[in-house]
C-alpha cells in the first residue's frame, strides 16, 4: 500500500520558514497570500497500512510539535 | 568521575566535551554503535549534527543502540548531559520533556550569551548558585525550546527549569526563555548552549566548567 504523510507544524505554533515564505511573496508581485505553513512530506511503501498511524507518531512527525496527515495512494493496496 | 562522550557520525563538539570531561576527572569516547557504556559515571550526549539531522534534529539518533543503554542509565539515576544537539537527542527520546524547534529568526545564531542558573536541583547545577549569571556560547538553528503550556506549568514548578536566557540574550524565541531543562529525578539535563566550549580563559570564560565539575564532585561525594 502506497501512502503520504503530510506533516505540519501545530496550529498555534509559530512557523518561521512559513513567514519567511510569506514575507517573500509581495517582492515577486504576489499580493493577498497569507497563513503559509511550511511542513514535509514523506511517501512510503507499507505491507501493513495499519500501522502506518503507529509509525507517523513514533518516527515521522513529532506530535507535541507536529500534525500528521495519512493519504492512501492506492486504496485496492 | 569517568565521563562518557558520545559520537553519533554527524557530531561536531565531542572532543571539546571530552576536554572539558578531562578537565573535571576523566573522560573517554562512546561509539553510536555501542550497546555498552562500560565504566563511565556520566555519559555526555555532545552537539552537532547527528545522522545528518535527517527528518528533525535529534529524530533519528535516538534510536541509535547506544541510546538504549543512555536510557537504561538514566533511569538507574546515572547522569546524562545532552548539549545541543544531545538536548534534541534527549527530548526526542523522551528522556526529557519538550521539542526543541527552528529559530524564531529562521538564521543559525553563533554567539558567546548570557544565561541565568534557575535551579540547583540538577546534578550538573547542584554547585551552581541560583540566580548566579553565566556567559556561554550558542551555536544552532535549531534551539527553540518549546513545550504545551501545562507541560511548562508542570515543569517549572517540580523546578525542573535549570536555565534562562537572560533579558535580551533569548538567541531563538524559546518559550519562557527556557535555555536548559532537566528531568524530574535531576540526574538528566539537556541545554542549548555550550558548556563545553566555556572552559578555558582562552575563550573568553570558564563558566561552563562548573557542570562538569559540579557532578564530578556530586559523585565522589
Amino acid at each position: 500500500m502506497k501512502a503520504r504523510v503530510l506533516i505540519r507544524p501545530k496550529e498555534g505554533i509559530l512557523d518561521p520558514q512559513g513567514k519567511a515564505v510569506e514575507r517573500a511573496l509581495p517582492a515577486l508581485g504576489f499580493e493577498d497570500v497569507s497563513h503559509v505553513r511550511v511542513g514535509r512530506m514523506i511517501e512510503l511503501e507499507a505491507g501493513d497500512p495499519d500501522q502506518i498511524p503507529a509509525l507517523c507518531e513514533k518516527l515521522l512527525a513529532n506530535p507535541l510539535i507536529e500534525d500528521f496527515e495519512i493519504e492512501h495512494l492506492d486504496g485496492d493496496g | 568521575m569517568k565521563f562518557g562522550v558520545i559520537q553519533f557520525p554527524g557530531s561536531c563538539d565531542e572532543r571539546d566535551a571530552l576536554a572539558a570531561g578531562e578537565r573535571a576527572g576523566e573522560a573517554r569516547m562512546l561509539w553510536h554503535g555501542d550497546r555498552e557504556l562500560g565504566d563511565v559515571d556520566a555519559v555526555v550526549v555532545p552537539g552537532g549534527f547527528s545522522y545528518g539531522d535527517y527528518l528533525r534534529a535529534g529524530a533519528i539518533a535516538r534510536f541509535s543502540p547506544v541510546m538504549e543503554a543512555v536510557r537504561e542509565f538514566a533511569e538507574a539515576g546515572g547522569p546524562v548531559l545532552g548539549i545541543c544537539n544531545g538536548f534534541q537527542v534527549l527530548c526526542e527520546a523522551g528522556l526529557l520533556p519538550g521539542a526543541l524547534l527552528g529559530n524564531e529568526g529562521i538564521r543559525f545564531v553563533c554567539r558567546q550569551i548570557e544565561l541565568t542558573v534557575e535551579s540547583d536541583r540538577s546534578v550538573f547545577t547542584a554547585d551552581l548558585e541560583v540566580g548566579k549569571r553565566l556567559s556561554i556560547p550558542v551555536k544552532h538553528g535549531e534551539g527553540r525550546y518549546f513545550a504545551p503550556d501545562d507541560v511548562l506549568d508542570e515543569i517549572e514548578a517540580r523546578d525542573q527549569v535549570a536555565f534562562r536566557y537572560a533579558p535580551g540574550h533569548n538567541p531563538n524565541g524559546s518559550v519562557r526563555d527556557i535555555a536548559g531543562v532537566s528531568n524530574e529525578a535531576g540526574n538528566v539535563l539537556g541545554l542549548m548552549p555550550h558548556p563545553e566550549h566555556a572552559v578555558d580563559p582562552l575563550t573568553g570564560s570558564t563558566d561552563g566548567l562548573r557542570l562538569f565539575e559540579s557532578v564530578a564532585r556530586a559523585a565522589a561525594a
